[in-house]
């Protein structure tokens, strides 16, 4: 059994437009110290998908139907003040903004402390000790000084590793991580995802990196899910996916990357991505897609075995490389 | 030249944005101006559009000085250069339409003539493969793609020499940005103006720059052609920029040399003394830390690069320190 295991997940919003479906149907699954990679574009609901697991979205507007177990227990119907010890402790989440996400007022040393308080009941002073030694775990030189500092004394990159820290204070089995180095400089970043190939090697956390860049998916997953409109349109380990897109969609984004270009061009992917207000029972990519028929308005295809681990949803994909 | 800029200096207060910078682009030329958060690239076209005053320098337009002329003096040369900025929603008049925002640099420049402006309005939203449509909409209403394509369409109408690209992809989806990029190449293949292209992303300089110049702290520390700079980096900074970009292929990425630097960029209020980068760089020795080194090419046929280990004639190899 896997740890995390979701089930035909569908979220949607109430807006004022009518219902959002930011997923529509998503079904997966992450092992013990596993890397995988949630991605795709703007609005395909990589994170929606993600922060439905520690349920961190908003309970008035939002719909959410499926299954969610992690260690075999059911978290959407989890009552609230269970959740509460589930969040942060085994399942805990690291954002995009290391600028927003710690507050101004306290010394990183007590952001790192209060969690440890919190959910393990350390006192103030063994808490104080282990927030130094995650401090030198996620690789910030000099740990017994900068537990003293504010963050706004800290760079970028040192301030997402304290919240990365933070996240794995409670050694959590499962870390979400949330565009974690797109605000950094290429240079930082390099070092931030080292962190987080430790933690998995050294603690055996796993990891649902959620991105829109696939150089990081290439460097640091095992495992990755390219999503389109609200569904998982190819699933497969890293290796196989790169050499062998199945999905028009996959191919496509690979294709438009800068450095695929063919004779000082780059593939485009034309149209816009459907509405997020219907779901008609078709192809969503068909009306973009070079390799529709007749059949991809006809029906959905569903996410199918194109060669062991490696799934696409489509009726007409992409042969191996 | 079509744009040359000399010793160029920015302080704002005790910020040193940009520390004595020297570049030069030529007609119809593309130059990438690469660097990171707090290398001061940004600031060096806001000095070129005279959106800021430069400390010191010299910015020489087509031949004119326009360091430090007069706002009046300086609106007849806005002809020449345009700006694309990085963000597609507020660089836009949200109150505006986009027959008015692309009409802007022409009603700014004189041209009232109604049917000349819609005319050449017109023209322009074709030229960046916008419908004829568009014009009564709002730019709330557009997609972010749509919008950068408005951006050009005003930034191009007055069909300027010189064009800032200030990150004009970088807030974009991979595919939509794949189809901006290969815009921004028809449109400067078949004008001709010239291109200051200001990005953090190398695969797009590489893409679509003829010269590169690095930049770290203010400085350039390396320059040269693009397919000079990709195949044969000499500056450590510039070693290290292009191992940590990750490239999309699993097998490469992970058999790839990486150079992971060491510590933070300095802070541009107190940049360390001598060479810039030897806080961080894997093969700095003592001099390095003394005396600042310039851009040079010792041997000519190269391209310079600001490192000691360059001027000393010997290759640097950031993977391989000392």
């Amino acid at each position: 059994m896997s740890l995390l295991e979701i089930t035909n997940l569908k979220v949607s919003f109430d807006t004022e437009d009518g219902q959002v479906q930011a997923v529509r149907d998503i079904s997966l699954s992450l092992d013990e110290g596993e890397i995988l990679a949630l991605c795709g574009e703007s609005g395909c609901g990589k994170s929606v998908t993600a922060m439905s697991v520690p349920r961190l979205l908003p309970p008035e507007t939002t719909r959410l139907s499926g299954s969610i177990k992690l260690d075999g227990r059911e978290l959407t119907t989890l009552p609230e003040a269970e959740m509460r010890k589930v969040r942060g402790k085994t399942v805990s989440v690291v954002f995009q903004e290391p600028m927003t996400s710690l507050n101004p007022s306290f010394t990183v040393g007590y952001q790192i402390a209060e969690v440890l308080r919190r959910h393990e009941g350390l006192s103030r002073q063994a808490a104080a000790r282990r927030a130094v030694e995650l401090l030198e775990l996620v690789g910030i030189p000099a740990p017994a000084r900068r537990v003293k500092e504010y963050p706004h004394q800290l760079s970028g990159g040192m301030r997402q590793r304290v919240m990365i820290a933070i996240a794995v204070a409670c050694s959590p089995r499962v870390l979400i991580a949330d565009e974690p180095t797109t605000a950094l400089d290429v240079t930082i970043q390099a070092g931030v995802l080292d962190v987080f190939r430790d933690l998995r090697d050294r603690l055996g956390t796993a990891i649902i990196l959620i991105t829109h860049d696939l150089g990081v998916v290439a460097d640091i997953a095992d495992r990755a899910v390219v999503m389109y409109a609200g569904r998982a349109v190819e699933q497969a380990p890293v290796g196989g996916l790169f050499a062998g897109p199945r999905h028009p969609y996959t191919l496509g984004l690979m294709n438009a990357l800068p450095s695929a270009a063919v004779d000082g061009r780059l593939a485009e992917i034309p149209g816009l991505v459907p509405s997020p207000l219907s779901d008609p029972d078709e192809c969503a990519f068909q009306d973009r897609c070079a390799r529709a028929q007749a059949d991809c308005r006809l029906s959905r295809p569903p996410l199918t075995h194109q060669a062991d681990d490696h799934l696409a949803a489509c009726f007409h994909p992409g042969g191996q490389s | 030249m079509i744009l040359r800029i000399d010793n160029l200096v920015k302080h704002y207060g005790p910020v040193r944005a940009v520390d004595g910078l020297s570049l030069e682009i030529g007609e119809g030329e593309v130059l990438g101006l690469v660097g990171e958060s707090g290398s001061g690239k940004s600031t060096v076209g806001k000095c070129v559009l005279r959106l800021t005053e430069p400390t010191s320098g010299t910015i020489e337009l087509a031949g004119r000085d326009i360091t430090h002329l007069q706002r009046r003096a300086m609106r007849p040369l806005r002809r020449d250069v345009h700006m694309v900025f990085q963000d597609p929603f507020s660089s836009l008049n949200p109150r505006f339409s986009i027959e008015r925002i692309v009409a802007e640099p022409l009603l700014r420049h004189k041209v009232t003539d109604r049917r000349e402006v819609s005319r050449r309005v017109g023209a322009m939203l074709e030229r960046v493969g916008l419908r004829q449509e568009m014009r009564k909409r709002f730019p709330h209403e557009l997609s972010g793609g749509q919008r950068q394509r408005v951006g050009l369409a005003r930034a191009l109408i007055l069909e300027p020499k010189l064009v800032v690209a200030d990150e004009p992809v970088s807030a974009l989806d991979v595919s939509v940005q794949a189809s901006v990029l290969n815009l921004i190449t028809d449109l400067q293949r078949d004008m001709g103006f010239s291109c200051l292209f200001i990005t953090h992303d190398l695969s797009v300089v590489e893409f679509l720059a003829d010269r590169i110049a690095v930049m770290y702290l203010g400085r350039i520390v390396e320059s040269g052609p693009t397919a000079d700079i990709f195949a044969g980096p000499r500056h450590p900074y510039t070693q290290a920029l292009l191992s940590a970009a990750p490239v999309a292929d699993p097998v490469k990425q992970r058999e790839r040399r990486r150079i992971v630097l060491g510590g933070d960029v300095p802070s541009p209020l107190d940049p360390p003394p001598g060479c810039r980068f030897h806080t961080r760089c894997p093969l700095a020795y003592d001099e390095c830390r003394v005396t600042e080194p310039l851009l040079n090419d010792p041997r000519g046929g190269g391209h310079p690069a600001a490192c000691h280990l360059v001027t000393a004639d010997r290759v640097p190899d950031a993977a391989l320190p000392r």
